[in-house]
C-alpha cells in the first residue's frame, strides 16, 4: 500500500543551534576553532579596558565641586573641566560679552538648519542672508566696536569658539576659492592655467604648520612698522590659501570624473562657459566628491589645533594652558579626554551629514 | 656658503630695518593708546598664568602692572599678549608689544643679535635637581648613572649634558614635554631625577603623591637670570622699564609696603623713603613720568618682596624660598642703584 503525499510535509524548522542568538553567535564568533579563540581573547580585551574606563570616566568620577579638595574618588575629575569650562568654550571673552558669542552661533545654527532641512520656504532669500549679511553681522558681534558693542581684540578670543571661527570661516572661504582655482586649472587659457597650477602646487607643497609660522614669525619682520595685520587675520588667511588648495584638487578629481559628453552637449545648447559649468558640469561634479569635501573639512577642522604653535589659545592650547595651574598640576588626562570628545563629536556628525547628503542626493549614477 | 649667507644677510637687513623704523617713541605710544602691551607667558606657573576667570597672575605680570602704573598711573591698563618661546622676539622686533616680560634668560647672544635690550632681572633661576629620598643622595655628583626625567627645552637638556660629562658621569635621559608628564613619570619611578629649572621644581613637587619622599638638591648647574626685555634704540623707555623694576627692589630695601605707603607719605622722615615716593630730588623728571611714579606702582602693585612671596614665594603654591632672589643685604643678589 502506497501512501501518496499530495502535499509537502510542512517544513521542519531550522535546527535550534542556527537560529536565534546561539545561531547567530556560531555563525558569526565561534564558526571555527580560530574564530572562538580570537573572540575570547577579544572578549578578554574589551572586559580588561571597558568596565575600568567606564568606571573611571563615569561611575567613581567627581563631577561637583570648585577646587582640587573636591577631587576624592579614584576616577575622572570632571571638576576640573568643570571650572574652567567657561575658558575652555570662550578663551578670554570677556564674561559680560558671552552673549554676543553665543548669539552669533545661534544665528548661524538657524540659517543652515533652515537651509538643511527640506521643507523650509525661501531657501533662496535665506541662503543670500546667510552669505551676504551673516558675516557682516557676525563679525559686528565677536569683535564688536559698532551699535554700542564695545570692542573686543582678537588676542582675547579662544577656546572652543576660536576653533569653530577658523574651521567655519576656513571652510567657507576655501570652497569658493578652490573651485575657481580647479576651474583655472582645466582652464585652456594660459595665465589662469599657470597661475591656478602654481598657486596649488606651493601651497600643497608646504606644511600647514609652515605658514602659520611664517604669517606669526616672520611676515611682521617684513611688514612696515605702522601696518599691523591682526595675528588671526594672519593665521586664518594663511589656513584659507592652504585649505583652498587642497580643496581645488578635490573639486578637480570632481570635473574630471565627468564625461566629456557633458560638456559637449552643454556647449551644443549653446550656453557660455559660466553658464555651462554653473548649470551642467559643477552641479554633477560637487555631488561626486561630497565624500572628499567633507573630508577635506574634518582634516581642517582638525587642523586648526595647529594655531597653538603660534600662540592662539584655541581650545587644545586653552585646556593645555590650564595644565601648568599649580592649583590644579595633574589632571591632563581629562582635559585631553575632553577635547578629544569635542573633537571626536563634531567631526562624526559632519560625516554622519555628509553620508545623508549623498543618499539624498544619489540620483541614480553612482560610481 | 653662498647659500648660507644669503638668508643670514636677509634676516639681518630685516633686523636692521625692523629696529631702524621703530623710532617712535614708545613711551608716547603707549600713552597715547592708554594701553601696555606686555607680552607674557601662555602659561607659566607662578610667572605669567591665567586663571580659570582669565586673570592674568605671576611675578612676570607685576612688573607689567608696574611698568604701566609708572607710565599710565594705573596698573590695570594692560594688555597681556600671550607668547609662545618661538615668537616672543619677533612680537617685541615688529612692534607688537611694547615689552616682554616671559622668563627670559639674558644671554649675550639674545642681548647683542635680536635687536633687544634686557632692562634687569626680576627673577634669578637656574637649573636644579628634585630626588626621591630613597636614593640617599646628598650632592648632584652623586648622580652617575641616573636616569634623568627632563622636560623638553634644549637649554636644559643642553645644561645637563654639559654638567655630566664635566663631572664625567653617565646619565639616561627621558624626555617629556610638560611639567605635568614630568611630574607624573617621577611620581611613577620612571627616573631617579627630574631636571628643571628651581622655579619649576618646588612647584613640581607639591604635585607628587607623597611631596615629602623628594628634595630639591642645593646644586644649581645653570645660570638663568629672568628679565623684562625691550627693543634697542629708545633708551627714554629703557630707563623706564628698569627703573621700574628697580622702584620695586628699592621699595623693600626702604621696607615701603602697600599697605605702608601713604603712612609713608604723609609721615617718613627718611630721605630714601621721600626720594623714592617722589617728594624730594628728581622724583619723576629724569624718566619723563609723574613725580609719583614710584608711589603708583607700590600702591598698585607692592614691593619686590611682597610680588615674590604672592607669586611664588610662601603666599603660593610653590612656595619658593628666596635665596639668590633675597635683597643683596639678606643674602640674596637683589641690588638696585641708588634711586637719587
Amino acid at each position: 500500500m502506497t501512501v501518496l503525499l499530495t502535499t509537502p510535509s510542512p517544513s521542519l524548522p531550522p535546527p535550534s543551534n542556527s537560529v536565534g542568538i546561539v545561531g547567530w553567535l556560531r555563525k558569526n564568533l565561534f564558526s571555527s576553532l580560530l574564530n572562538s579563540i580570537l573572540t575570547c581573547v577579544g572578549l578578554y580585551i574589551v572586559y580588561r579596558i571597558v568596565p575600568p574606563a567606564l568606571n573611571w570616566a563615569l561611575f567613581q568620577a567627581d563631577w561637583v565641586g570648585t577646587s582640587k579638595e573636591a577631587c576624592t574618588s579614584d576616577g575622572a575629575c570632571w571638576v576640573f573641566v568643570g571650572v574652567r569650562i567657561k575658558q575652555f568654550l570662550f578663551g578670554f571673552y570677556p564674561s559680560s560679552e558671552y552673549w554676543r558669542v553665543v548669539t552669533s552661533f545661534s544665528l548661524v545654527g538657524v540659517l543652515v538648519a533652515w537651509l538643511l532641512i527640506e521643507s523650509t520656504p525661501k531657501k533662496g532669500i535665506v541662503a543670500a542672508f546667510t552669505i551676504f549679511c551673516y558675516p557682516i553681522i557676525a563679525y559686528f558681534l565677536f569683535y564688536g566696536g559698532a551699535f554700542g558693542l564695545p570692542v573686543v581684540e582678537t588676542y582675547k578670543w579662544g577656546g572652543l569658539m576660536l576653533t569653530l571661527i577658523l574651521a567655519t570661516i576656513g571652510m567657507f572661504c576655501a570652497l569658493p576659492i578652490g573651485i575657481v582655482l580647479a576651474l583655472g586649472r582645466r582652464s585652456s587659457m594660459p595665465i589662469a592655467k599657470s597661475f591656478s597650477v602654481i598657486f596649488i602646487e606651493f601651497w600643497r607643497g608646504v606644511p600647514l604648520i609652515t605658514v602659520l609660522f611664517m604669517s606669526s614669525v616672520m611676515l611682521p619682520i617684513f611688514m612696515p612698522e605702522d601696518l599691523q595685520i591682526d595675528k588671526l587675520l594672519r593665521a586664518l588667511i594663511g589656513i584659507i590659501f592652504f585649505q583652498s588648495a587642497y580643496m581645488a584638487e578635490v573639486v578637480r578629481g570632481g570635473l574630471q570624473a565627468i564625461p566629456k559628453g557633458q560638456y559637449e552637449a552643454a556647449e551644443a545648447l549653446g550656453l557660455s562657459y559660466w553658464k555651462s559649468m554653473v548649470f551642467v558640469i559643477l552641479p554633477q561634479a560637487l555631488k561626486l566628491v561630497i565624500p572628499g569635501i567633507v573630508n577635506t573639512f574634518i582634516a581642517l577642522f582638525k587642523d586648526t589645533t595647529l594655531v597653538l604653535i603660534i600662540g592662539l589659545f584655541d581650545l587644545l592650547a586653552v585646556v593645555q594652558a590650564a595644565f601648568a595651574d599649580p592649583k590644579w598640576l595633574g589632571f591632563s588626562v581629562e582635559g585631553y579626554v575632553f577635547v578629544a570628545s569635542v573633537y571626536w563629536v563634531s567631526c562624526f556628525s559632519m560625516s554622519r551629514y555628509s553620508q545623508h547628503l549623498e543618499k539624498k542626493l544619489h540620483t541614480g549614477h553612482a560610481r | 656658503m653662498k647659500k648660507l649667507t644669503l638668508p643670514i644677510v636677509a634676516t639681518a637687513a630685516a633686523l636692521v630695518f625692523a629696529a631702524a623704523f621703530t623710532q617712535a617713541s614708545t613711551k608716547e605710544e603707549v600713552t597715547k593708546r592708554g594701553v601696555f602691551n606686555c607680552g607674557v607667558s601662555t602659561g607659566l606657573p607662578g610667572f605669567s598664568i591665567a586663571d580659570e576667570k582669565g586673570v592674568w597672575a605671576g611675578i612676570d605680570v607685576d612688573v607689567c602692572k608696574a611698568i604701566a602704573a609708572a607710565t599710565l598711573g594705573d596698573a590695570s591698563k594692560i594688555k597681556y599678549i600671550p607668547l609662545n618661546a618661538k615668537e616672543r622676539f619677533t612680537a617685541l622686533q615688529s612692534g607688537e608689544i611694547d615689552a616682554l616680560v616671559r622668563g627670559t634668560t639674558w644671554t649675550l647672544t639674545r642681548d647683542t643679535s635680536l635687536g633687544l635690550n634686557f632692562t634687569g632681572v626680576n627673577y634669578y633661576d637656574g637649573q636644579g635637581f628634585l630626588v626621591s629620598k630613597k636614593l640617599g643622595v646628598k650632592s648632584a655628583l652623586e648622580l652617575d648613572g641616573a636616569a634623568v626625567c627632563i622636560q623638553s627645552g634644549t637649554t636644559t637638556e643642553l645644561n645637563l649634558a654639559d654638567y655630566f660629562k664635566e663631572n664625567n658621569m653617565s646619565y639616561k635621559a627621558v624626555v617629556f614635554d610638560t611639567h605635568d608628564a614630568t611630574a607624573k613619570a617621577f611620581d611613577n619611578g620612571r627616573c631617579d631625577v627630574l631636571t628643571s629649572d628651581q622655579s619649576q621644581l618646588y612647584g613640581l613637587r607639591t604635585h607628587l603623591s607623597k611631596p615629602e619622599d623628594a628634595v630639591v638638591l642645593p646644586e644649581v648647574i645653570s645660570k638663568e637670570p629672568l628679565g623684562p626685555v625691550v627693543r634697542q634704540g629708545d633708551d627714554a623707555w629703557f630707563n623706564i622699564v628698569k627703573w621700574s623694576l628697580n622702584a620695586m627692589i628699592q621699595a623693600e630695601e626702604l621696607g615701603i609696603t602697600q599697605a605702608n605707603v601713604d603712612e609713608m607719605k604723609a609721615s617718613s622722615k627718611s630721605p630714601a623713603v621721600r626720594r623714592l615716593l617722589g617728594l624730594e630730588g628728581i622724583a619723576g623728571k629724569g624718566l619723563g613720568l609723574n613725580d609719583d611714579w614710584a608711589y603708583q606702582i607700590i600702591k598698585q602693585v607692592g614691593n619686590y618682596g611682597e610680588v615674590f612671596e604672592r607669586n611664588v614665594g610662601t603666599g603660593s603654591p610653590l612656595k619658593i624660598e628666596r635665596g639668590l632672589n633675597a635683597l643683596w643685604n639678606k643674602g640674596g643678589i637683589m641690588y638696585t642703584p641708588p634711586l637719587r
